[in-house]
Protein backbone atom coordinates (compact mmCIF):
# COMPACT_ATOMS: atom_id res chain seq x y z
CA UNK A 1 0.00 0.00 0.00
CA UNK A 2 2.77 2.45 0.88
CA UNK A 3 4.47 1.51 -2.39
CA UNK A 4 1.26 2.41 -4.21
CA UNK A 5 1.08 5.75 -2.39
CA UNK A 6 4.74 6.44 -3.20
CA UNK A 7 4.13 5.75 -6.90
CA UNK A 8 1.01 7.90 -6.80
CA UNK A 9 2.79 10.89 -5.24
CA UNK A 10 5.82 10.54 -7.49
CA UNK A 11 3.44 10.14 -10.43
CA UNK A 12 1.72 13.39 -9.51
CA UNK A 13 5.10 15.15 -9.50
CA UNK A 14 5.95 13.71 -12.91
CA UNK A 15 2.47 14.70 -14.09
CA UNK A 16 3.01 18.26 -12.86
CA UNK A 17 6.18 18.58 -14.93
CA UNK A 18 4.24 17.30 -17.96
CA UNK A 19 1.48 19.79 -17.15
CA UNK A 20 3.95 22.69 -17.25
CA UNK A 21 5.17 21.61 -20.70
CA UNK A 22 1.57 21.15 -21.83
CA UNK A 23 0.47 24.52 -20.46
CA UNK A 24 3.07 26.18 -22.67
CA UNK A 25 1.64 24.34 -25.67
CA UNK A 26 -1.87 25.44 -24.69
CA UNK A 27 -0.92 29.09 -24.16
CA UNK A 28 0.78 29.29 -27.55
CA UNK A 29 -2.00 27.42 -29.34
CA UNK A 30 -4.73 29.47 -27.69
CA UNK A 31 -3.27 32.74 -28.83
CA UNK A 32 -1.70 31.90 -32.19
CA UNK A 33 -3.38 28.68 -33.30
CA UNK A 34 0.08 27.16 -33.69
CA UNK A 35 1.04 23.75 -32.29
CA UNK A 36 4.56 24.44 -31.06
CA UNK A 37 6.75 21.38 -31.53
CA UNK A 38 9.74 23.24 -30.07
CA UNK A 39 8.05 23.27 -26.64
CA UNK A 40 10.25 20.45 -25.28
CA UNK A 41 13.30 22.36 -26.46
CA UNK A 42 12.56 25.21 -24.06
CA UNK A 43 12.68 22.76 -21.16
CA UNK A 44 15.95 21.27 -22.41
CA UNK A 45 17.53 24.72 -22.82
CA UNK A 46 16.50 25.70 -19.29
CA UNK A 47 17.67 22.40 -17.79
CA UNK A 48 21.07 22.57 -19.48
CA UNK A 49 21.49 26.26 -18.59
CA UNK A 50 20.65 25.56 -14.95
CA UNK A 51 23.15 22.70 -14.75
CA UNK A 52 25.89 24.89 -16.26
CA UNK A 53 25.16 27.89 -14.06
CA UNK A 54 25.06 25.76 -10.91
CA UNK A 55 28.31 24.15 -12.10
CA UNK A 56 29.85 27.62 -12.35
CA UNK A 57 29.03 28.15 -8.71
CA UNK A 58 25.98 30.40 -9.02
CA UNK A 59 23.57 29.90 -6.14
CA UNK A 60 20.27 28.05 -6.36
CA UNK A 61 17.43 30.35 -7.21
CA UNK A 62 19.51 32.72 -9.32
CA UNK A 63 20.65 29.86 -11.57
CA UNK A 64 17.14 28.52 -12.06
CA UNK A 65 15.71 32.00 -12.62
CA UNK A 66 18.34 32.81 -15.24
CA UNK A 67 17.68 29.44 -16.92
CA UNK A 68 13.93 30.06 -17.06
CA UNK A 69 14.54 33.51 -18.54
CA UNK A 70 16.86 31.95 -21.13
CA UNK A 71 14.01 29.59 -22.06
CA UNK A 72 11.65 32.58 -22.37
CA UNK A 73 14.13 34.19 -24.78
CA UNK A 74 14.30 30.90 -26.69
CA UNK A 75 10.50 31.04 -26.82
CA UNK A 76 10.56 34.57 -28.16
CA UNK A 77 13.10 33.66 -30.84
CA UNK A 78 11.03 30.62 -31.84
CA UNK A 79 8.00 32.91 -32.02
CA UNK A 80 9.85 35.36 -34.25
CA UNK A 81 10.71 32.51 -36.61
CA UNK A 82 7.24 30.94 -36.50
CA UNK A 83 4.79 33.86 -36.41
CA UNK A 84 7.03 36.87 -36.95
CA UNK A 85 6.12 37.22 -40.59
CA UNK A 86 2.52 38.41 -41.01
CA UNK A 87 0.32 36.04 -42.96
CA UNK A 88 2.09 32.82 -41.96
CA UNK A 89 -0.55 30.10 -41.59
CA UNK A 90 -0.59 28.07 -38.34
CA UNK A 91 0.34 24.97 -40.33
CA UNK A 92 3.44 26.63 -41.82
CA UNK A 93 4.33 27.92 -38.36
CA UNK A 94 4.07 24.37 -37.00
CA UNK A 95 6.65 23.21 -39.54
CA UNK A 96 8.88 26.16 -38.58
CA UNK A 97 8.73 25.12 -34.90
CA UNK A 98 9.75 21.58 -35.90
CA UNK A 99 12.71 23.10 -37.73
CA UNK A 100 13.61 25.24 -34.73
CA UNK A 101 13.59 22.09 -32.59
CA UNK A 102 16.03 20.32 -34.92
CA UNK A 103 18.25 23.41 -35.19
CA UNK A 104 18.29 23.61 -31.41
CA UNK A 105 19.84 20.10 -31.28
CA UNK A 106 22.87 21.42 -33.14
CA UNK A 107 23.20 24.47 -30.92
CA UNK A 108 22.80 22.44 -27.74
CA UNK A 109 25.40 19.85 -28.81
CA UNK A 110 27.90 22.62 -29.61
CA UNK A 111 27.32 24.32 -26.25
CA UNK A 112 26.81 21.36 -23.92
CA UNK A 113 27.91 18.22 -25.77
CA UNK A 114 25.73 15.16 -26.22
CA UNK A 115 26.00 13.62 -22.76
CA UNK A 116 23.10 13.88 -20.29
CA UNK A 117 23.56 16.49 -17.58
CA UNK A 118 21.99 16.74 -14.20
CA UNK A 119 21.62 19.43 -11.61
CA UNK A 120 21.22 19.18 -7.88
CA UNK A 121 17.71 19.95 -6.69
CA UNK A 122 16.24 20.01 -3.22
CA UNK A 123 17.83 17.24 -1.19
CA UNK A 124 16.04 14.95 1.24
CA UNK A 125 12.63 13.42 1.39
CA UNK A 126 9.44 13.61 3.39
CA UNK A 127 7.26 10.76 4.58
CA UNK A 128 3.55 11.21 3.94
CA UNK A 129 1.27 8.52 5.41
CA UNK A 130 4.02 5.96 5.18
CA UNK A 131 4.98 6.90 1.64
CA UNK A 132 8.36 8.48 0.99
CA UNK A 133 8.38 11.41 -1.42
CA UNK A 134 11.42 13.42 -2.42
CA UNK A 135 11.39 17.07 -1.46
CA UNK A 136 12.14 17.98 -5.10
CA UNK A 137 8.90 16.25 -6.12
CA UNK A 138 6.97 18.33 -3.60
CA UNK A 139 8.61 21.44 -5.04
CA UNK A 140 7.49 20.46 -8.55
CA UNK A 141 3.92 20.01 -7.34
CA UNK A 142 3.95 23.34 -5.48
CA UNK A 143 5.44 25.32 -8.38
CA UNK A 144 2.95 23.78 -10.82
CA UNK A 145 0.03 24.68 -8.57
CA UNK A 146 1.24 28.27 -8.34
CA UNK A 147 1.93 28.46 -12.10
CA UNK A 148 -1.57 27.21 -13.03
CA UNK A 149 -3.23 29.56 -10.53
CA UNK A 150 -1.21 32.45 -11.95
CA UNK A 151 -2.15 31.50 -15.51
CA UNK A 152 -5.84 31.29 -14.61
CA UNK A 153 -5.68 34.73 -13.00
CA UNK A 154 -3.71 36.19 -15.88
CA UNK A 155 -6.07 34.96 -18.62
CA UNK A 156 -9.28 35.31 -16.63
CA UNK A 157 -8.79 38.59 -14.85
CA UNK A 158 -6.20 40.82 -16.47
CA UNK A 159 -6.75 43.10 -19.45
CA UNK A 160 -3.63 41.83 -21.20
CA UNK A 161 -4.72 38.23 -20.62
CA UNK A 162 -8.10 38.97 -22.16
CA UNK A 163 -6.45 40.68 -25.12
CA UNK A 164 -4.41 37.49 -25.64
CA UNK A 165 -7.59 35.41 -25.50
CA UNK A 166 -9.22 37.84 -27.93
CA UNK A 167 -6.44 37.22 -30.47
CA UNK A 168 -7.24 33.51 -30.38
CA UNK A 169 -10.99 34.04 -30.33
CA UNK A 170 -11.12 36.31 -33.38
CA UNK A 171 -7.82 37.61 -34.80
CA UNK A 172 -9.55 39.88 -37.30
CA UNK A 173 -11.66 41.51 -34.60
CA UNK A 174 -8.55 41.89 -32.44
CA UNK A 175 -6.98 43.91 -35.26
CA UNK A 176 -10.19 45.93 -35.65
CA UNK A 177 -9.97 47.14 -32.04
CA UNK A 178 -6.28 47.90 -32.51
CA UNK A 179 -4.56 44.93 -30.86
CA UNK A 180 -1.24 44.06 -32.48
CA UNK A 181 -1.91 40.35 -33.06
CA UNK A 182 1.68 39.63 -34.10
CA UNK A 183 3.09 41.13 -30.92
CA UNK A 184 0.58 39.16 -28.85
CA UNK A 185 1.69 35.98 -30.62
CA UNK A 186 5.30 36.72 -29.71
CA UNK A 187 4.26 37.36 -26.12
CA UNK A 188 2.50 33.98 -26.08
CA UNK A 189 5.64 32.28 -27.38
CA UNK A 190 7.75 33.97 -24.68
CA UNK A 191 5.25 32.87 -22.05
CA UNK A 192 5.32 29.35 -23.50
CA UNK A 193 9.11 29.43 -23.29
CA UNK A 194 8.90 30.52 -19.68
CA UNK A 195 6.54 27.65 -18.78
CA UNK A 196 8.67 25.15 -20.67
CA UNK A 197 11.74 26.51 -18.89
CA UNK A 198 10.05 26.12 -15.53
CA UNK A 199 9.41 22.46 -16.36
CA UNK A 200 13.04 22.06 -17.46
CA UNK A 201 14.68 23.37 -14.27
CA UNK A 202 12.30 21.31 -12.14
CA UNK A 203 12.79 18.07 -14.08
CA UNK A 204 16.59 18.18 -14.44
CA UNK A 205 17.27 17.19 -10.78
CA UNK A 206 14.77 14.31 -11.14
CA UNK A 207 16.15 12.84 -14.36
CA UNK A 208 19.29 13.89 -16.24
CA UNK A 209 18.55 15.87 -19.37
CA UNK A 210 20.28 15.83 -22.74
CA UNK A 211 19.76 17.59 -26.07
CA UNK A 212 17.24 14.99 -27.25
CA UNK A 213 15.18 14.81 -24.04
CA UNK A 214 12.70 17.12 -25.73
CA UNK A 215 11.12 14.17 -27.54
CA UNK A 216 9.97 12.49 -24.33
CA UNK A 217 8.88 15.82 -22.89
CA UNK A 218 6.93 16.95 -25.95
CA UNK A 219 5.22 13.57 -26.45
CA UNK A 220 3.99 13.61 -22.87
CA UNK A 221 3.12 17.29 -22.97
CA UNK A 222 1.34 16.96 -26.28
CA UNK A 223 -0.71 14.01 -25.00
CA UNK A 224 -1.88 16.11 -22.05
CA UNK A 225 -2.51 19.20 -24.18
CA UNK A 226 -4.59 17.19 -26.68
CA UNK A 227 -6.57 15.87 -23.72
CA UNK A 228 -7.48 19.51 -23.04
CA UNK A 229 -8.21 20.06 -26.75
CA UNK A 230 -5.14 22.35 -26.83
CA UNK A 231 -7.18 25.17 -25.34
CA UNK A 232 -8.32 24.23 -21.82
CA UNK A 233 -5.64 24.51 -19.11
CA UNK A 234 -7.55 22.77 -16.31
CA UNK A 235 -8.38 19.65 -18.33
CA UNK A 236 -4.80 19.69 -19.58
CA UNK A 237 -3.61 19.61 -15.97
CA UNK A 238 -5.91 16.67 -15.23
CA UNK A 239 -4.64 14.84 -18.31
CA UNK A 240 -1.03 15.46 -17.36
CA UNK A 241 -1.53 14.18 -13.80
CA UNK A 242 -3.25 11.07 -15.14
CA UNK A 243 -0.42 10.49 -17.56
CA UNK A 244 2.26 11.03 -14.92
CA UNK A 245 0.61 8.62 -12.48
CA UNK A 246 0.03 6.00 -15.20
CA UNK A 247 3.66 6.13 -16.30
CA UNK A 248 5.05 6.04 -12.77
CA UNK A 249 2.80 3.12 -11.86
CA UNK A 250 3.91 1.28 -14.98
CA UNK A 251 7.56 1.89 -14.11
CA UNK A 252 7.02 1.00 -10.46
CA UNK A 253 5.31 -2.27 -11.23
CA UNK A 254 7.98 -3.36 -13.65
CA UNK A 255 7.29 -1.91 -17.09
CA UNK A 256 9.81 0.91 -16.82
CA UNK A 257 11.18 0.55 -20.32
CA UNK A 258 7.72 1.13 -21.83
CA UNK A 259 6.96 4.56 -20.34
CA UNK A 260 7.05 6.39 -23.64
CA UNK A 261 4.91 3.75 -25.33
CA UNK A 262 2.32 4.16 -22.60
CA UNK A 263 2.26 7.91 -23.18
CA UNK A 264 1.91 7.39 -26.92
CA UNK A 265 -0.80 4.79 -26.43
CA UNK A 266 -2.77 7.06 -24.12
CA UNK A 267 -2.35 9.94 -26.55
CA UNK A 268 -3.70 7.82 -29.41
CA UNK A 269 -6.73 6.79 -27.38
CA UNK A 270 -7.39 10.39 -26.36
CA UNK A 271 -7.03 11.66 -29.92
CA UNK A 272 -9.41 9.01 -31.25
CA UNK A 273 -11.97 9.85 -28.58
CA UNK A 274 -11.56 13.61 -29.18
CA UNK A 275 -11.83 13.19 -32.93
CA UNK A 276 -15.08 11.31 -32.41
CA UNK A 277 -16.49 14.06 -30.21
CA UNK A 278 -15.50 17.12 -32.19
CA UNK A 279 -12.71 18.27 -34.49
CA UNK A 280 -10.53 19.42 -31.60
CA UNK A 281 -7.33 20.18 -33.43
CA UNK A 282 -8.63 20.76 -36.91
CA UNK A 283 -7.34 23.79 -38.74
CA UNK A 284 -9.26 26.81 -37.53
CA UNK A 285 -10.01 29.51 -40.05
CA UNK A 286 -7.96 32.59 -39.33
CA UNK B 1 -19.28 76.32 -46.13
CA UNK B 2 -18.46 72.69 -45.43
CA UNK B 3 -16.59 71.70 -42.25
CA UNK B 4 -13.14 70.09 -42.53
CA UNK B 5 -13.23 66.44 -43.61
CA UNK B 6 -12.50 63.82 -40.93
CA UNK B 7 -12.03 61.16 -43.58
CA UNK B 8 -10.43 61.93 -46.90
CA UNK B 9 -9.79 59.20 -49.45
CA UNK B 10 -7.96 60.14 -52.62
CA UNK B 11 -7.47 57.90 -55.67
CA UNK B 12 -7.41 54.82 -53.46
CA UNK B 13 -6.40 51.58 -55.16
CA UNK B 14 -6.47 48.29 -53.23
CA UNK B 15 -5.55 45.03 -54.93
CA UNK B 16 -5.68 41.40 -53.83
CA UNK B 17 -2.92 39.91 -55.94
CA UNK B 18 -3.87 40.55 -59.56
CA UNK B 19 -7.48 41.45 -58.74
CA UNK B 20 -8.23 45.14 -58.19
CA UNK B 21 -10.79 45.48 -55.40
CA UNK B 22 -10.88 49.29 -55.32
CA UNK B 23 -10.04 51.39 -58.35
CA UNK B 24 -9.18 55.08 -57.81
CA UNK B 25 -11.84 55.74 -55.19
CA UNK B 26 -12.13 59.30 -53.92
CA UNK B 27 -14.52 60.27 -51.17
CA UNK B 28 -14.73 62.33 -48.00
CA UNK B 29 -16.73 62.55 -44.81
CA UNK B 30 -16.99 65.95 -43.15
CA UNK B 31 -16.92 66.55 -39.41
CA UNK B 32 -20.23 65.56 -37.89
CA UNK B 33 -21.59 64.35 -41.22
CA UNK B 34 -23.45 61.13 -41.94
CA UNK B 35 -22.58 59.72 -45.34
CA UNK B 36 -23.79 56.52 -46.97
CA UNK B 37 -21.90 54.19 -49.23
CA UNK B 38 -24.13 51.94 -51.31
CA UNK B 39 -23.24 49.05 -53.49
CA UNK B 40 -24.05 45.44 -54.29
CA UNK B 41 -22.21 42.40 -52.90
CA UNK B 42 -18.62 42.27 -54.08
CA UNK B 43 -18.49 45.96 -54.98
CA UNK B 44 -15.54 46.49 -52.61
CA UNK B 45 -17.45 48.09 -49.73
CA UNK B 46 -15.84 45.98 -47.00
CA UNK B 47 -12.45 46.39 -48.62
CA UNK B 48 -12.93 50.14 -48.33
CA UNK B 49 -13.98 49.75 -44.68
CA UNK B 50 -10.84 47.73 -43.92
CA UNK B 51 -8.63 50.21 -45.75
CA UNK B 52 -10.15 53.08 -43.76
CA UNK B 53 -9.48 51.17 -40.52
CA UNK B 54 -5.86 50.71 -41.57
CA UNK B 55 -6.18 46.93 -41.84
CA UNK B 56 -5.30 46.85 -45.55
CA UNK B 57 -2.41 48.53 -47.24
CA UNK B 58 -3.38 50.55 -50.32
CA UNK B 59 -1.57 49.80 -53.57
CA UNK B 60 -1.73 53.52 -54.28
CA UNK B 61 -3.64 56.62 -53.26
CA UNK B 62 -4.10 57.98 -49.77
CA UNK B 63 -6.40 57.53 -46.80
CA UNK B 64 -6.34 60.41 -44.32
CA UNK B 65 -8.25 60.19 -41.06
CA UNK B 66 -8.28 63.20 -38.72
CA UNK B 67 -9.12 62.04 -35.23
CA UNK B 68 -9.99 58.50 -34.25
CA UNK B 69 -11.83 56.11 -36.51
CA UNK B 70 -13.70 53.08 -35.26
CA UNK B 71 -15.05 50.28 -37.42
CA UNK B 72 -18.12 48.14 -36.84
CA UNK B 73 -17.09 45.32 -39.17
CA UNK B 74 -19.40 43.28 -41.35
CA UNK B 75 -20.82 40.30 -39.46
CA UNK B 76 -20.24 41.93 -35.98
CA UNK B 77 -16.91 40.11 -35.44
CA UNK B 78 -17.14 39.89 -31.67
CA UNK B 79 -14.96 37.82 -29.35
CA UNK B 80 -17.48 34.98 -28.87
CA UNK B 81 -15.71 33.38 -25.88
CA UNK B 82 -15.53 36.59 -23.88
CA UNK B 83 -18.29 38.32 -21.94
CA UNK B 84 -20.04 41.40 -23.27
CA UNK B 85 -18.23 43.51 -20.65
CA UNK B 86 -14.87 42.13 -21.79
CA UNK B 87 -15.75 42.72 -25.44
CA UNK B 88 -16.50 46.33 -24.59
CA UNK B 89 -13.36 46.74 -22.47
CA UNK B 90 -11.20 45.49 -25.35
CA UNK B 91 -12.91 48.06 -27.57
CA UNK B 92 -11.07 50.61 -25.45
CA UNK B 93 -7.66 49.16 -26.37
CA UNK B 94 -6.72 52.27 -28.38
CA UNK B 95 -8.35 54.92 -26.20
CA UNK B 96 -7.28 53.46 -22.86
CA UNK B 97 -10.91 53.53 -21.70
CA UNK B 98 -11.60 50.38 -19.68
CA UNK B 99 -14.85 51.29 -17.97
CA UNK B 100 -17.88 50.72 -20.22
CA UNK B 101 -20.33 52.79 -18.12
CA UNK B 102 -20.39 55.63 -20.65
CA UNK B 103 -21.45 53.11 -23.31
CA UNK B 104 -24.08 51.68 -20.95
CA UNK B 105 -25.54 55.19 -20.73
CA UNK B 106 -26.03 55.20 -24.50
CA UNK B 107 -27.00 51.53 -24.85
CA UNK B 108 -28.55 50.52 -21.49
CA UNK B 109 -29.44 47.05 -22.78
CA UNK B 110 -25.72 46.21 -22.80
CA UNK B 111 -25.50 46.70 -19.04
CA UNK B 112 -28.10 43.92 -18.61
CA UNK B 113 -26.09 41.64 -20.92
CA UNK B 114 -22.69 42.52 -19.38
CA UNK B 115 -21.92 39.06 -17.97
CA UNK B 116 -23.27 37.02 -20.89
CA UNK B 117 -20.90 35.42 -23.37
CA UNK B 118 -21.01 37.40 -26.61
CA UNK B 119 -21.22 34.23 -28.71
CA UNK B 120 -24.64 33.21 -27.36
CA UNK B 121 -26.42 36.51 -28.02
CA UNK B 122 -28.97 37.15 -30.77
CA UNK B 123 -27.91 38.94 -33.95
CA UNK B 124 -29.40 42.24 -32.85
CA UNK B 125 -27.75 42.04 -29.43
CA UNK B 126 -24.42 41.16 -31.04
CA UNK B 127 -24.69 44.15 -33.37
CA UNK B 128 -25.35 46.31 -30.32
CA UNK B 129 -22.20 44.92 -28.64
CA UNK B 130 -20.22 45.64 -31.81
CA UNK B 131 -21.68 49.16 -31.75
CA UNK B 132 -20.78 49.62 -28.08
CA UNK B 133 -17.31 48.18 -28.60
CA UNK B 134 -16.66 50.72 -31.36
CA UNK B 135 -17.87 53.56 -29.11
CA UNK B 136 -15.39 52.49 -26.41
CA UNK B 137 -12.56 53.84 -28.52
CA UNK B 138 -14.14 57.33 -28.28
CA UNK B 139 -14.27 57.71 -32.05
CA UNK B 140 -14.61 60.93 -34.03
CA UNK B 141 -15.83 58.95 -36.99
CA UNK B 142 -17.60 55.60 -37.09
CA UNK B 143 -17.54 53.31 -40.11
CA UNK B 144 -20.51 50.94 -39.99
CA UNK B 145 -20.26 48.01 -42.38
CA UNK B 146 -23.75 46.61 -42.99
CA UNK B 147 -25.74 47.76 -39.97
CA UNK B 148 -28.91 46.04 -41.14
CA UNK B 149 -27.49 42.75 -42.44
CA UNK B 150 -29.41 39.78 -41.07
CA UNK B 151 -31.40 41.87 -38.59
CA UNK B 152 -35.15 42.30 -38.22
CA UNK B 153 -36.37 45.73 -39.44
CA UNK B 154 -37.38 46.90 -35.96
CA UNK B 155 -33.95 45.95 -34.56
CA UNK B 156 -32.25 47.84 -37.39
CA UNK B 157 -34.48 50.84 -36.78
CA UNK B 158 -33.53 50.86 -33.09
CA UNK B 159 -29.82 50.83 -33.87
CA UNK B 160 -30.29 53.49 -36.54
CA UNK B 161 -31.99 55.73 -33.97
CA UNK B 162 -28.98 55.35 -31.64
CA UNK B 163 -26.66 56.20 -34.52
CA UNK B 164 -28.63 59.32 -35.49
CA UNK B 165 -28.79 60.39 -31.85
CA UNK B 166 -25.01 60.07 -31.40
CA UNK B 167 -24.50 62.03 -34.57
CA UNK B 168 -26.85 64.79 -33.45
CA UNK B 169 -25.79 65.01 -29.80
CA UNK B 170 -22.06 64.42 -30.05
CA UNK B 171 -21.22 65.31 -33.62
CA UNK B 172 -20.06 61.76 -34.37
CA UNK B 173 -19.31 61.49 -38.09
CA UNK B 174 -20.60 58.29 -39.69
CA UNK B 175 -19.84 56.43 -42.88
CA UNK B 176 -22.71 54.00 -43.27
CA UNK B 177 -21.95 51.18 -45.65
CA UNK B 178 -25.22 49.60 -46.64
CA UNK B 179 -27.07 47.47 -49.14
CA UNK B 180 -30.32 48.77 -47.71
CA UNK B 181 -30.62 52.03 -49.64
CA UNK B 182 -33.89 53.01 -48.01
CA UNK B 183 -32.24 53.02 -44.58
CA UNK B 184 -29.13 54.76 -45.91
CA UNK B 185 -31.06 57.58 -47.62
CA UNK B 186 -33.20 58.04 -44.53
CA UNK B 187 -30.19 58.49 -42.24
CA UNK B 188 -27.69 60.23 -44.47
CA UNK B 189 -27.91 63.47 -46.38
CA UNK B 190 -25.27 62.43 -48.88
CA UNK B 191 -24.34 59.11 -50.49
CA UNK B 192 -21.82 57.41 -52.76
CA UNK B 193 -22.54 54.41 -54.96
CA UNK B 194 -19.77 51.86 -55.43
CA UNK B 195 -19.90 49.18 -58.13
CA UNK B 196 -17.12 46.75 -59.08
CA UNK B 197 -14.56 48.75 -57.13
CA UNK B 198 -15.40 52.11 -58.69
CA UNK B 199 -17.55 55.00 -57.54
CA UNK B 200 -20.25 55.28 -60.16
CA UNK B 201 -22.22 58.15 -58.72
CA UNK B 202 -22.52 60.41 -55.72
CA UNK B 203 -24.75 63.17 -54.49
CA UNK B 204 -27.51 64.25 -52.14
CA UNK B 205 -29.62 61.34 -50.94
CA UNK B 206 -32.81 62.98 -52.16
CA UNK B 207 -31.40 63.41 -55.66
CA UNK B 208 -30.01 59.87 -55.74
CA UNK B 209 -33.31 58.42 -54.60
CA UNK B 210 -34.90 60.15 -57.54
CA UNK B 211 -32.25 58.89 -59.99
CA UNK B 212 -33.99 56.13 -61.95
CA UNK B 213 -30.84 54.01 -62.24
CA UNK B 214 -30.09 54.14 -58.51
CA UNK B 215 -33.74 53.70 -57.60
CA UNK B 216 -33.98 50.70 -59.92
CA UNK B 217 -30.87 49.03 -58.56
CA UNK B 218 -31.13 49.84 -54.86
CA UNK B 219 -34.68 50.74 -54.03
CA UNK B 220 -36.62 48.42 -56.33
CA UNK B 221 -35.11 45.17 -55.16
CA UNK B 222 -33.71 46.14 -51.83
CA UNK B 223 -36.77 46.84 -49.73
CA UNK B 224 -36.37 45.16 -46.39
Amino acid sequence: MSAFLTYLLNGLAVGCAIALIASGLVVIHRVTGVVNFAQGTFAVVAGLCASSLLGLGLPHGASELAAVLAAAVAGLLTGLAAVGRPGTTPLSSLIVTLGVGVLAYAVEIVLWGDQPRSAPGLAGSVTVAGARIQTQHLLVIAVTAVAFAALALFFGRTYLGKALTACASNPYAARVVGIDVRRMGLLAFALGGLLGGLAGVLVTPMRPISFDSDVTLIVNGFAAAVFGALTRPVITLAGALLLGVAETMAAGYGYGSHQLEIALGLMLVVMIVQAGRRPAISQEPT
Amino acid sequence: MTPAPVVEVTDLVVAYGAATALDRVTLSVAEGEMVALLGPNGAGKSTLANALAGLLRPASGTVTVRGRLALIPEGRQLFPDLSVADNLALGGWRSGVRDPSAVYDVLPRLAELADRRAGVLSGGEQQMVAFGRALMSRPDVLVVDELSLGLAPNVTAGLARHLAELNRARGLAVLLIEQNARLAFELCRRAYVLESGRLVTEGESAALAGDPRVAGAYLGGAIT
